[in-house]
């Protein structure tokens, strides 16, 4: 009855109910799994047991705050996805309504795939996904 | 009424039984994919596998269900403590909320109620399923990170680089699919799948998704965050106990997740396939029968993730990222390209759709292959005059190499008088002579 009132109110927003209702379940079994291994578990105290796991031998000394540092490369490609990604955000609604939008609409994403193929080709050819 | 609309209607205790057998789905299908890889790969590889738990060992997993809870937790002291606590839980949570806008079956009734057997249909289904695999990287980043470790920081961004990388492939694999649907909603692309399934229609788009997919759930041949050789565990290195079974879980309903949504998206979903279809007016889509066929379908996927795993070698780094790059994506855009311009092509001429995309689909698969077989560019070997290379491609050991003399090479020994060794009795004798 809930779902039926909130869907009349604001038809846009209350068929997102069971995804929220998804999340708050998943989370609370989620947070009470990882509350119960400490609870259940043993816990016999051994130095060794807390230092860092580098398959036996003295863990190497890692920053105060924080991991160790991150190899560029993984910027490279991070930045790559934000640019596929984009196009493939703009893709979707053109795919949605591709027929609507005609030839108009053929030609704007050829040329918006065009933009985006050449940046590729430039990072292609500058060695931008080569890993190394 | 349409899908949305029954769903919208569902009272609140309805939904709680929904998400709660979504919750149970999940992780009763990680378990019963654990002991079915391990039982398969036992097989692939003539070895008994599992045989202890249970009859022929088949409550292995359940046994480990029970034991990993009471496991020692150990929190290394270098680890940032808010951030490692946060991360199996970030990437659990998106993994079952994925499960959310499948669509398991059509209409049905569950206590007097009519509804559809899905959580949600949202228009904006297809972006769920795709937020959350990118929301589950945040987790592996996080965890690899908070470690306070060189392994796990090395695995999760070995994991978020290859999972991001083939995110894109996957994404766009997706593309030609709502091109013919029309819609992003994952209930109106099983609908629109009633006059053909997509993974003929679609090869090229097919055949792209299920390469990505198991990049993007890193698994063998594309498990390079976890080589064990290279990384001992990856990013969950330092996890153990409950935290170390989410972050498995998560890896398991992910799997679940993707193959359940290639089943949606190309394989007709919970539609039954063509011959039985055909039987007493389409009885077998309707009722509870089509969980059977979903399930079959998506079963057949995890299958094949285990047959991968037996039968495949894990790939080097650099040959998975350029595959991921430089054949997934162009391929993608081409045969989007192709698509795009044939369907309005169609509009305008009236031509059988069909025919055009199976033929573009069987070129675009040739070429892909062609580009398989491509030379890679031979990168200069500063040792090739140091080992010769036979014709065959192994190095031989140099041949001038001069045998050193016998007698001047070897450290002269001592020669010693050889002394019966004086036991007992007998050895007081000798002594005496």
């Amino acid at each position: 009855m809930l779902v039926a009132q909130s869907s009349d109110v604001s038809s846009d927003l209350g068929i997102y109910l069971p995804l929220v209702v998804m999340f708050a379940l998943a989370a609370a079994f989620a947070v009470f799994s990882a509350l119960l291994g400490p609870l259940v578990g043993p816990s016999r105290y051994n130095r060794a047991k807390f230092q860092a796991y580098e398959c036996g031998i003295e863990p190497s000394p890692q920053p105060v705050v924080g991991g160790g540092r991150v190899p560029v490369a993984y910027y490279l490609t991070a930045m790559l996805f934000i640019l596929f990604d984009i196009e493939m955000v703009f893709l979707y609604p053109f795919a949605v309504s591709a027929d609507v939008l005609g030839l108009f609409g053929l030609v704007e994403i050829f040329l918006f795939i065009a933009t985006v193929g050449f940046a590729y080709a430039y990072v292609w050819r500058r060695g931008g996904l080569d890993w190394n | 009424m349409t899908r949305a609309q029954l769903l919208a209607d569902d009272p609140l205790w309805l939904i709680l039984i929904k998400a709660v057998a979504l919750l149970l789905l999940g992780a009763l299908a990680t378990m019963a994919m654990i002991i079915l890889e391990r039982k398969i790969v036992a097989r692939m590889q003539h070895r008994p596998g599992p045989n202890r738990v249970g009859p022929n060992g088949w409550f292995q997993s359940i046994a480990d269900a029970i034991k990993l809870p009471f496991k020692e937790q150990i929190i290394p002291d270098t680890a940032d403590r808010k951030v490692y606590f946060l991360a199996p839980i970030i990437s659990t949570i998106p993994a079952f909320l994925a499960f959310s806008v499948i669509p398991f079956g059509p209409e049905v009734s569950i206590f007097g109620e009519r509804t559809v057997l899905q959580l949600v249909d949202l228009p904006v289904g297809v972006l769920v399923v795709l937020a959350c695999s990118s929301l589950g990287v945040y987790g592996i980043v996080l965890a690899g990170w908070a470690s306070g470790s060189p392994y796990p920081l090395l695995g999760g961004l070995r994991s978020a680089a290859q999972v991001i990388s083939y995110e894109i492939a996957m994404g766009l694999s997706i593309v030609a699919v709502i091109l013919y649907t029309g819609s992003l909603s994952t209930g109106d692309i099983v609908d629109a799948q009633a006059s053909g399934w997509y993974f003929y229609l679609l090869i090229p788009s097919f055949l792209i998704y299920c390469v990505s997919m198991v990049g993007e759930t890193n698994r063998a041949p594309f498990d390079l965050p976890e080589a064990e050789s290279e990384l001992v565990g990856g990013f969950h290195t330092e996890y153990s106990s409950m935290k170390f079974a989410l972050f498995f879980l998560a890896e398991y309903v992910n799997m679940v997740i993707v193959s359940a949504f290639c089943t949606t998206l190309f394989l007709g979903g919970y539609m039954a396939p063509w011959p039985v279809s055909l039987i007493g007016d389409n009885y077998f889509n309707t009722g509870w029968w089509p969980l059977l066929w979903f399930f079959t379908k998506t079963w057949f996927f995890l299958f094949v993730f285990i047959w991968l795993r037996g039968t495949l070698p894990r790939m080097r780094y650099d040959q998975f990222m350029r595959l991921g790059w430089k054949i997934l994506v162009p391929a993608n855009l081409v045969w989007i390209v192709l698509v795009v311009a044939l369907r309005a092509f169609r509009n305008e001429a009236e031509i059988s759709a069909t025919t055009i995309l199976v033929a573009g689909g069987i070129v675009l698969v040739v070429l892909i292959g062609l580009s398989f077989l491509l030379p890679d560019r031979a990168a200069p070997d500063e040792d090739s005059d140091r080992v010769p290379v036979t014709g065959g491609g192994y190095p031989i050991p140099p041949l001038d190499l001069v045998v050193p003399d016998k007698d001047a090479a070897a450290p002269r020994r001592v020669r010693r008088k050889r002394q019966t060794a004086s036991v007992g009795a007998g050895a007081e004798k000798e002594t005496e002579q």
